[in-house]
């Protein structure tokens, strides 16, 4: 119970940047604090704090989009105000969610301001670890500038504790940027897919830009001039900014190393890759000529690639926009409009903060057991990397029951430490008509890079079926530390394989699922 | 004289609503309509027509072959 109500996060790309200077080590391991000098701080990549400026810290350490332990304990919420939009993306056919932010296939709901300013609202009451509100599509926010500022103004009146941020294809970023400054957003994201208008071609048949449409290199190359534009226009107001690309196969992917060097430049703290999500069944361009997305050892090669050029956020889940709730959870029943309107809303600051400070003893308490679990390794030394699947259910613990899983953590541990690095989907969103004996094979492909999968508990079926895929079931870190447990099932697999009890064998390729995450 | 809506394809997004110059442009349930008495095709205003330049779904604003297309009165 007690973990269920720390399930938090919730919701779409939400990266992650831990070791606050209080919970320093958290995240300590791996290429990280100790690197430092690149000012690099994590997300999901275990960095630590690095050079970063105190003041950016301070924006980011309890972030639930940007520190990858505060994503188990803190939650975001998005709401969807601004449907019109002013590019079109291929892999998008607005009908559905901005594929930018969140995921096509996908519809959320639309709001007034005023009703998404009250929605967030009660969301914040009923779920302390609610701290940061983002509006995102379907749409672009900046070319519905109006509805988007109104719901800011009425939210930051309210609640000014709570953070706001916004995602926008910087098309109209620019002339926007002294607005969203004057009413201290606390981040923005830029999708950035490209900065070559032969690629940008082949992702934006169009823009509408100054009351003309351009087609073709001239809608790439006013879009990329302007995202980059606006870019250098937040770094210099001191704004965070975000920069999400998405991962077209054979399109940009080779591209997106370059685009990750020119944000970098340009001042974004982070940059988030994010897999192209496409079906025939989405209606999208990319969609129908069958455009693939990228398999789960691609993206992350190419993350990896980009890391060691700067912040990289891998815990994107990429969620509905609408979704309200935690880790794999959503709430979002609870707080439809018609009962949302009907509440009566009284805004708690300090109930929030008795709940936020329960929340920091808890990383704490998870850091110091990290940091004991790595000294009894220390002076081991492998060039082996092992991926290890976990089930749960938030809070940085084991604690989820495989059968109920609807996605994995995916967690590497090799000497150097443990580093998160993604989510693994297996609920059976899109799947339709598929019967519970399907759901097996579904695991097995989407865990196939993993040695291992964590569970608080697993049936003697499925527990078999595992096996004999060559992925170890293991059970006896129930509720335990995800990390810490990581670690000593680490050790024991070196410790194993020193003796010549197992041998290691290089796992395959692992299946991203295709579609929106709705923990239904 | 005027540009209009084909409803089934709308999506609904809004774009066209706040581009014309005009303010010809209204939600009706669900759907967006052009009041054909105030579009002038943007004559006058933009070389395009904003409506079908913003709109994301292709021959979605299209011409009403019922009206005369509009004369700008020099
Ligand atoms: S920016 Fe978002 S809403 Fe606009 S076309 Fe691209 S994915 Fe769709
Ligand atoms: S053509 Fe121009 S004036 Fe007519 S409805 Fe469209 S935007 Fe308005
Ligand atoms: S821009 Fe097109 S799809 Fe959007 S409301 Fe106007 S007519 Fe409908």
């Amino acid at each position: 119970m007690q973990d269920d109500r720390q399930q938090l996060e919730k919701r779409t790309q939400n990266p992650t940047a831990e070791c606050a200077g209080l919970v320093f080590g958290e995240q300590a391991a791996p290429q990280g604090c100790s690197a430092g000098g690149n000012g690099r701080m994590g997300c999901g990549s275990g960095a630590g704090r690095g050079d970063l400026p105190p003041e950016i810290w301070e924006k980011i350490r309890n972030h639930p989009c940007y520190s990858e332990a505060a994503h188990h304990h803190y939650a975001r919420m998005h709401v969807a105000v601004a449907p019109a939009c002013n590019i079109q993306c291929n892999y998008c056919n607005r009908k559905y969610d901005c594929a930018n932010e969140s995921r096509p296939g996908v519809v959320s709901e639309r709001l007034t301001p005023e009703q998404a300013a009250k929605k967030a609202l009660a969301v914040a009451c009923a779920i302390p670890q609610m701290t940061v509100l983002g509006i995102a599509g379907p749409g672009d926010p900046l070319a519905n500038p109006e509805k988007t500022f109104k719901t800011f103004g009425l939210v930051a009146q309210a609640a000014p504790d709570i953070k706001l941020c916004l995602s926008t294809n910087g098309l109209a970023l620019p002339e926007h940027v002294n607005r969203i400054k004057a009413l201290n957003v606390d981040h923005v994201t830029i999708t950035v897919n490209m900065v070559d208008p032969e690629v940008g071609a082949q992702i934006y048949p169009w823009v509408f830009f100054r009351h003309k449409r351009y087609t073709g290199r001239d809608a790439a190359r006013i879009l990329s001039q302007r995202q980059l534009q606006g870019l250098e226009m937040l770094a210099e107001r001191g704004i965070l900014c975000k920069v999400n690309s998405v991962m077209i196969p054979g399109i940009n992917d080779e591209h997106l190393v370059e685009v990750n060097r020119a944000v970098k430049s340009r001042g974004a703290f982070l940059h988030n890759i994010m897999p192209l999500i496409s079906a025939p069944e989405h209606g999208t361009v990319f969609g129908l000529n069958n455009q693939r997305g990228p398999t789960a050892r691609e993206l992350k090669a190419l993350q990896d690639r980009c890391e060691g050029e700067m912040n990289m956020m891998r815990h994107c889940r990429q969620c509905r926009a609408d979704a309200v709730g935690l880790l794999g959870e959503d709430r979002s029943a609870e707080f439809t409009t018609e009962k949302v309107m009907a509440a009566e809303v009284r805004y708690d600051v300090s109930a929030r903060r008795t709940y936020q400070q329960a929340v920091e003893s808890e990383r704490m308490a998870k850091a110091a057991a990290k940091q004991a679990e790595l000294s009894t390794c220390s002076g081991k030394f492998s060039d082996i990397a092992i991926q290890v699947a976990v089930a749960t259910k938030g809070g940085g613990r084991i604690n989820e029951h495989f059968g109920h899983a609807k996605e994995f953590q995916i967690y590497e541990i090799g000497t150097a430490g443990v580093k998160f690095v993604g989510h693994r989907r297996v609920d059976l969103y899109c799947q339709g008509g598929y019967g519970e004996e399907d759901v097996l094979p579904v695991i097995v492909r989407a865990l196939n890079d993993c040695v291992a999968v964590f569970v608080a508990k697993i049936g003697g079926c499925p527990r078999d079926t595992l096996q004999a895929a060559g992925i170890d079931p293991v059970d006896r870190y129930a509720h335990g530390f995800i990390e810490q447990s990581a670690i000593s099932y680490f050790k024991d697999y070196l410790e194993k394989l020193e003796r010549g009890d197992i041998v290691h064998v290089p796992r395959g390729d692992g299946a991203i699922r295709q579609g929106a995450y709705v923990a239904a | 004289m005027a540009y209009k809506i084909v409803g089934s394809q709308c999506t609904a997004c809004a774009a066209c609503e706040p581009e014309c110059p005009n303010n010809a442009i209204r939600e009706k349930e669900g759907t967006y309509l052009i009041k054909s008495e105030k579009c002038t095709e943007c004559i006058g205003y933009f070389d395009d027509p904003q409506c079908v330049a913003v709109c994301p779904v292709d021959d979605t604003c299209v011409i009403d072959a019922a009206y005369p297309r509009y004369q700008a009165s020099a």
